[in-house]
């Protein structure tokens, strides 16, 4: 029998629950996925009243404000706070984003604050990463060309570079391959939107003398064609980028060489 | 010290950081054979070159005629004569090889119409001696550190870098004033681990987030340069800390230069122009020390806009839409997102905010860390790069995208240096226990501190602190309470209280040892600016209005130990490294 529980130590509990201690007449609920892997214990949690009139208006100027004010153990990662660096993706309000460009405004209700879905846990809101990164890593993006040129650049026409608009803005945040069903099923091996945008990027990158190999290591049954077109990526991408499309284009380009 | 698990590791070189710095001298150490490791507290990509939005700085001439020399007389007047002449004309000389190389990784560069890499004008770059603004700057749209981060950790990767990811650096190791390697924090299991190296590079970047209002990213605390005072070595020229002119409003998200080198202008509350009165000729791309000054003059004589009239306007909506769609879709994005701005229509709220510090850890223009003992003498074992270095090629003012090139062409310096210096597979001496114990004990005491004021609480004392007493323009009244008040600061740590005990991705005991970095660089901040009694480049002193070079024509170098700093000065070198350039004797600076 396949079994449907999930394991006794993975199930969430209620945690503790922080009153608010300001006095504030602008209170919201923010409740926060916590686990300790060194506590033993199983994943719980944790509710902050948080005072929002003090509160600029990001996600993850609520989340400074539970870690600065109230509890300093939460974790997360953080870093530019402007959408930039891609390290607080989290999934808020049951959509994945960047912490730093989500506007706790635009949630009703109780904030609900959990980590990337279908990643393991490393602590609190950090997700493990470390598989897609391998991932990123064997689509081998660097550019490819022989010129001995050292002098000048290579040539590329406005045409040629405009064609990686929307491909080399990505900030490897992961929030469209968590987003994915498919990459949630077969993550070990289907490489997912993020990095199949990256792969594409160096196909289409006129510079690059390994066009042909490039496409070849990717058309395979379960690294590219797990794709089953569902679109959650497009519709999580923080920065507004298309790896759905980018996929279809990778899978015409198979088509039609 | 028993209770951790000490793992010990052996390489060639050790590089501390994966910022656009880092990853240059990984990839070029990795190149020339060494072993080498590359220690990061973030994934690399997630480093703040990532932030980096307007271009990098090399006399291509592709968009007019250029020339190496002219950005060097440009890169020496916007430090104010403080940069030394050998190390800047390196830079300048060396920069467009480097471009080049950074396309050749790959880098998605903006195109001229004859496909080379396109430029585009900023602050300070001139053509023929200050006659004339010149196209110097390359530029992936207004993402060219993103562009430049990425194409270099796929660099590392084809490379086959080792890579130590989420590690936090705590101390290096030191033997008779030498350095031997470095002791980190691994977040991911919570092991301690001691990395033996015959050099060690300290590319880990500024700390602007020793201020209130920064663009840095929250990870720029200057740890490497923290590290290095532990170990009894200066710090130089700390006193110079760029203010950005446009960083948003409220929030401190910066708007590239670029968009006023694409053409956008500052405006006040009366709808002038005013950078017309301050600098006639370069206007709105004048350095940025003066924007930022001038702006702060407009804002205290009342001619700021908004409710409390204090800040100004930057205008782009002027700009033709195609410009801005395709060379500044990242500030349009930005300034939807932070100030609720639609550029196309409206102008983005911006004030001066810290950027940038030109201070930082001594070298010379190999990158090999400096210190004085009597006289000038290189550290052995220890190299320095990136913003946490002090080459000193800014000096007292960077002009804008010099930061990109400063990491790429030293980067590229620091690995050829190492590679002539150790021999791959040289062994390691052994070094006694003394340093690592000394280490853990500072980690094991903050781990465990059980005191009453928070981290954060600290923390945001000391940014108010260096915000008011040490910003755009200063006072001997105002360092002076600085200087004594950030001292308070650093007392409160005698009873710091850190929650949180656990080893794996323990982020409070995180921010409290960078915290405990932070206020070191406070101190020596405060007590060099209070200490240079004149005006240069961004230290504006409202008493000292004119710049001093008899007396002040020098580097400042700051010591600190605990609250205790010791403040000397050397030399700014007045020679070039070759006679391909003869070397810019100080003229007074105008725009």
């Amino acid at each position: 029998m396949v079994q449907i529980n999930l394991p006794e130590n993975s199930k969430v509990q209620k945690g503790q629950y922080f009153k608010d201690k300001t006095g504030s007449k602008n209170i919201r609920k923010v409740n926060v996925y916590r686990w300790d892997p060194s506590s033993g214990k199983n994943p719980r949690i944790d509710t902050y009243e948080v005072d929002m009139e003090n509160c600029p208006s990001k996600v993850l100027d609520v989340l400074n404000k539970i870690k600065n004010e109230i509890d300093p153990t939460l974790s997360y990662r953080k870093s530019c706070a402007h959408g930039v660096c891609g390290s607080c993706a989290m999934n808020m309000d049951g959509k994945n984003g960047l912490a730093c460009t989500t506007s706790h405004a635009d949630i009703s209700g109780d904030i609900n604050i959990y980590p990337l879905p279908h990643l393991k846990v490393k602590k609190d809101l950090i997700g493990d990463l470390d598989g897609l990164y391998k991932q990123y890593e064997s689509i081998e993006p660097w550019l490819k060309n022989n010129s001995k040129n050292n002098k000048d650049e290579i040539y590329q026409s406005q045409k040629d570079r405009e064609k990686l608009d929307g491909a080399y803005e990505c900030i490897m945040c992961a929030c469209c391959s968590t987003s994915c069903p498919s990459y949630w099923w077969n993550g070990d091996k289907y490489l997912g939107p993020a990095v199949l945008l990256q792969a594409y990027r160096w196909i289409i990158d006129s510079r690059d003398e390994d066009r042909k190999e490039r496409l070849q290591k990717v058309a395979d049954e379960l690294k590219l064609y797990r794709c089953h077109t569902i679109l959650n990526c497009t519709n999580a991408c923080p920065k507004g980028l298309n790896p759905a499309k980018a996929i279809a284009e990778i899978k015409k380009m198979l088509a039609t060489t | 010290m028993s209770e951790y698990n000490i793992i010990d590791h052996e390489y060639d070189v050790v590089v501390l950081g994966a910022g656009g710095s880092g990853l240059r001298a990984a990839v070029g150490l990795s190149e020339a054979g060494l072993k080498t490791a590359c220690i990061s507290k973030v994934f690399p990509t997630r480093s703040h070159t990532s932030a980096a939005q307007g271009g990098i700085s090399a006399a291509l001439g592709n968009m007019g005629e250029d020339d190496w020399r002219w950005h060097m007389y440009d890169t020496v007047k916007g430090a104010d004569w403080l940069g030394d002449q050998d190390s800047i004309e390196y830079l300048c000389k060396e920069a467009p090889k480097a471009v080049i190389e950074l396309e050749k990784y790959g880098v998605p560069f903006s195109r001229t119409e004859d496909g080379k890499i396109y430029q585009r004008p900023f602050g300070g770059m001139t053509k023929n001696y200050g006659n004339g603004i010149v196209q110097r700057t390359c530029a992936a749209a207004d993402r060219t550190g993103h562009a430049i981060l990425h194409t270099l950790y796929g660099q590392a990767l084809k490379h086959q870098t080792e890579f130590f990811i989420e590690y936090f650096a705590l101390d290096l190791l030191m033997k008779n004033g030498e350095c031997k390697g470095v002791i980190a924090w691994n977040l991911n299991d919570g092991t301690i681990h001691r990395f033996r190296s015959h050099i060690t590079i300290i590319a880990t970047g500024g700390y602007g987030k020793v201020y209130y209002s920064a663009t840095s990213a929250h990870t720029c605390t200057g740890d490497g340069n923290a590290m290095v005072l532990r170990a009894g070595l200066p710090l130089q020229d700390m006193e110079f800390v760029q203010f950005h002119p446009t960083g948003i409003y409220g929030h401190g998200t910066l708007i590239s230069e670029g968009v006023r080198g694409e053409g956008g202008y500052l405006v006040n509350s009366k709808g002038e122009r005013f950078m017309e009165r301050y600098a006639p000729n370069a206007k709105d791309l004048a350095s940025r020390d003066v924007v930022s000054r001038s702006m702060s003059i407009e804002i205290n004589e009342g001619r700021g806009v908004g409710k409390e009239k204090d800040h100004v306007h930057l205008h782009l909506s002027h700009l033709d839409k195609n410009v801005i769609e395709d060379r500044l879709p990242g500030i349009t994005e930005a300034a939807r997102l932070f100030a609720n701005v639609d550029v196309t229509k409206e102008p983005i709220p911006v004030v001066p905010t810290v950027h940038y510090n030109m201070g930082g850890i001594p070298t010379n223009y190999k990158t090999e860390v400096i210190t004085v003992n009597g006289s000038e003498k290189v550290v052995p074992g220890l190299m320095a790069i990136g913003e946490a270095a002090c080459v000193s090629v800014h000096g007292a003012n960077r002009l804008g995208s010099n930061s990109l090139i400063d990491l790429v062409v030293f980067g590229r310096a620091a690995a050829k240096r190492a590679a002539e210096i150790v021999k791959p597979g040289t062994p390691h001496e052994s070094i006694s226990e003394s340093e690592t114990e000394k280490c853990i004990d500072r980690f094991d005491k903050l781990r465990n501190a059980k005191g009453e004021n928070l981290t954060a609480g600290l923390r945001l004392e000391m940014q108010k602190i260096m915000q008011s007493k040490c910003a755009v323009f200063r006072t001997e009244k105002n360092l002076k309470e600085g200087v004594e008040e950030i001292r308070k600061t650093y007392d409160g740590m005698k009873s710091i209280s850190v929650k949180d005990r656990s080893l794996i991705f323990n982020t409070d005991l995180v921010e409290t040892l960078e915290f405990d970095n932070l206020i070191r660089q406070a101190i020596t901040t405060v007590d060099s600016a209070y200490y240079r009694k004149e005006s240069r480049g961004a230290h504006a002193r409202e008493d000292f209005p004119k710049r001093d070079d008899e007396k002040f024509m020098k580097h400042t170098l700051a010591w600190c130990d605990g609250k205790e700093t010791k403040i000397e000065y050397r030399d700014v070198h007045n020679s070039t490294l070759t006679n391909d350039v003869q070397y810019f004797p100080p003229q007074e600076r105008v725009y």
